[in-house]
């Protein structure tokens, strides 16, 4: 593309940002791809069996075992309306699809809570760490969201692995930044309490700043959950199946009914998702108490 | 030998450390000296020891740098200059691993704002230090709940802080501090979170097991009658420097200084007593919707002649006499509204001096009423209180004041 340039633009350089990008990845592709290997292995090995798992046992079963989650972690009339949800997905043709997208969201966000967590804990421990992590963080979360799928092909090619990936880098940042937060807002007199007891910096970390961050990391991980769940349907765009193939296949056919179908799949699948571990993060001994000395205060 | 000892110890805030200790050195308020300079000055220039089992009371207003001073004591903030020994340890230069193992042994801790761990129960933070120290589980709690029996909190183990009142929270982070067995005790503000009464409950349990115990404590306060109460000896601060060291005597009879002077203005003693120093808490308190019936049960109760009521929010209304309980009981009225009266009784305010105390003592019929800022009442003086609170303060016996006041027993309450 280019435009006709005004006289008096014409001082400004010409940066060839997109031409240095290619071949970045381009030299990637070449001297890595051994180490690119090794990864699409490992993810694959991760979201077959699971994929393999849930599409396998009858739809019944899964619908069961998501409803009891449900009723430990909230009660009845969750576990209700959720039967309720994933029954309306199970009657309709993409029960299949829907599990595979419930894999793969699976496999991302715990692959990118495991490098997220240990990330926040650093950042928010070392302040150089800080400073460099924020500027890509927010990289990581303003570029649009297909653009991660194109370095994705070129290293894993089409498939659910590039898919999987682009996932976990779209969906790591709240992740981190939650977990800095989170421990950035312990009270600091408690840490220094801590301290001043003599206990070691990996002490006050485990038992005091991680328990006392835990409710706002545990935000961090429904956010990385729904994030993740948003962009699985993007990388039906690089052959990942799922739920987003089906609402690509629509949208190329312009077909209404089968592309409501996915998006009612995705929607449901994304509360039943966000409410539980939501949830999750009340169960915690750390959190309760904190939540009734705020009502106390 | 003294606990511990503090030589030309500095903590300057910002760069260039070396350019305004040496600005500092000869004695210039730290605003003149630091003029230009992109640093603060939190401590100039403080030398103290203490000795073995003795309170020692940095005393100071805000911004004056005890806050600093009390963090450098354990390492919690690194000195810019100076030294720092603990048992004859210099603590300034220790490593990491060293000054954790000193915290553990030496020294322990108590926090303004308690800084009890909110997800362990009263016990688990109580064992803290023992817990870091590695003790075997049995042991921890056993010595845990020794502590917590010093504390009188034997009963609350296994609640969880935010079960507990602001006093009794203190005295969770007091047994805490206790457990760890530790010969110092470093207390930052530590009672100043509190009700003036739960205060002075819990000053007097310190002084209590300090009785027994004979620890050396470095008190931080900015509360002068606490620092009379409680200190041995009084270090006052200002502007980053210790201004005076003494006894309270020494410090309200001689004072280094204008500004001392002035601190302990017209100490004439019945003016360092507050209302809030002096005052009992009182006998018999009835919501203004209970019936006259529980009113003559009140007073038989406590053999007096006056009930003291409060409507809603807990704020004063007045007081109600034997004869007005009687009238009500014969009119049969279901409550005490309307008989209450306001003109047997003076208010005060919790921080009213002792010495403006006397014309409303004299005027008051019943025990003067002492309200806090949203007009609830907080305690009574009955005038034999104020005289025997004057009479301990005669010049010999500058600290002794308080101590006729009757206090309301160490339990406390729950929040």
């Amino acid at each position: 593309m280019s435009r006709t340039q005004s006289p008096l633009d014409s001082w400004l350089p010409r940066v060839p940002l997109g031409a240095w990008t290619e071949s970045a990845v381009d030299w990637a592709t070449a001297t890595l791809g051994p180490f690119f290997d090794g990864v699409a292995a490992v993810v694959e090995a991760l979201v077959r069996p699971l994929n393999d798992l849930l599409t396998g046992v009858p739809a019944v079963v899964v619908v069961l075992v998501l409803a009891g989650l449900g009723w430990w972690l909230r009660g009845w009339k969750f576990a209700l309306g959720t039967a309720l949800g994933l029954g309306l997905v199970a009657g309709m043709p993409y029960w299949e699809e829907t599990m595979s997208t419930l894999a793969q969201v699976l496999v991302a966000s715990t692959l990118a809570l495991l490098m997220a967590i240990p990330l926040g804990v650093l950042v928010a421990e070392n302040k150089r760490a800080s400073a460099v992590a924020r500027p890509v963080l927010d990289l990581m979360q303003t570029m649009p969201a297909f653009v991660y799928l194109i370095p994705a092909i070129f290293f894993f090619g089409i498939g659910t692995v590039p898919g999987v990936l682009a996932t976990l880098v779209f969906s790591m940042p709240p992740g981190v930044r939650l977990t800095e937060l989170g421990l950035r807002q312990v009270d600091k007199e408690i840490v220094q309490a801590a301290e001043s007891f003599g206990a070691p910096p990996w002490m006050v970390l485990l038992r005091t700043k991680l328990p006392l961050a835990l409710p706002t990391i545990m935000t961090g991980v429904n956010q990385v959950i729904m994030l993740a769940l948003s962009m699985v349907v993007i990388a039906g765009m690089v052959g990942a199946g799922g739920l987003g193939d089906v609402i690509m296949f629509a949208l190329s056919q312009v077909e209404v009914g089968s592309g409501f179908e996915g998006g009612i799949a995705v929607v449901i699948l994304a509360v039943v998702l966000d409410r539980l571990t939501d949830s999750a993060g009340d169960r915690f001994p750390s959190a309760r108490a904190q939540r009734l000395a705020r009502q106390a205060a | 030998m003294s606990a511990l000892i503090v030589q030309s110890l500095y903590k300057i805030f910002g760069s260039r450390a070396d350019e305004a200790v040496r600005r500092l050195a000869d004695g210039k308020p730290r605003t003149e000296a630091l003029a230009g300079l992109p640093a603060t000055a939190a401590v100039i220039d403080a030398n103290f020891e203490v000795r073995p089992g003795e309170i020692f009371v940095v005393m100071g207003l805000s911004g004056s740098g005890k806050s600093t001073l009390i963090r450098m004591l354990n390492g919690l903030l690194q000195p810019t200059r100076g030294s720092v020994r603990v048992d004859g340890v210099e603590l300034t230069t220790l490593r990491p691993a060293a000054l954790r193992k000193l915290r553990r042994e030496k020294i322990s801790m108590v926090f303004q704002h308690f800084a009890l761990m909110p997800h362990r129960t009263v016990l688990e933070n109580a064992g803290y230090a023992l817990e870091v120290a590695g003790l075997p589980k049995a042991e921890r709690r056993e010595r845990a709940m020794d502590a917590l029996r010093m504390v009188g909190l034997t009963e609350w183990a296994d609640n969880l802080p935010h079960d507990l009142s602001g006093g009794m929270r203190q005295r969770v982070g007091l047994a805490r501090a206790l457990a760890a067995g530790t010969e110092i005790l470093l207390m930052d503000e530590a009672f100043s979170a509190l009700d003036p009464l739960i205060r002075r409950e819990i000053q007097d349990q310190l002084l209590e097991l300090q009785a027994e115990l004979g620890k050396t404590i470095i008190f931080i306060t900015h509360d002068l009658n606490e620092a009379m109460r409680l200190g041995d000896r009084i270090a006052v601060m200002r502007d980053g420097r210790i201004v005076q060291i003494g006894t309270a005597e020494e410090i309200l009879t001689d004072p280094a200084n204008d500004y001392v002077a002035q601190f302990v203005a017209d100490v004439d003693r019945t003016r360092i007593l507050t209302a809030a120093s002096v005052m009992e808490k009182p006998q018999q308190v009835l919501d203004v919707n209970a019936g006259p019936r529980v009113a003559a049960k009140a007073l038989r109760e406590s053999q007096t002649s006056v009930v003291y009521v409060t409507g809603p929010m807990k704020r004063f209304l007045g007081t109600v006499t034997e004869d007005e309980v009687l009238r009500a009981l014969r009119e049969g009225r279901p409550h005490l509204d309307g008989y209450v009266s306001t003109e047997r009784v003076r208010t005060v305010t919790a921080d009213t001096s002792v010495a403006d105390l006397f014309a409303d003592c004299a005027e008051s019929q019943h025990p003067v009423a002492v309200l806090d800022e949203r007009d609830r009442l907080i305690g009574v003086i009955p005038r034999i209180t104020l005289l025997s609170a004057l009479a301990a303060a005669t010049p010999d016996e500058p600290t002794q004041g308080q101590d006729q006041v009757e206090l309301v027993g160490t339990k406390g309450e729950p929040a």
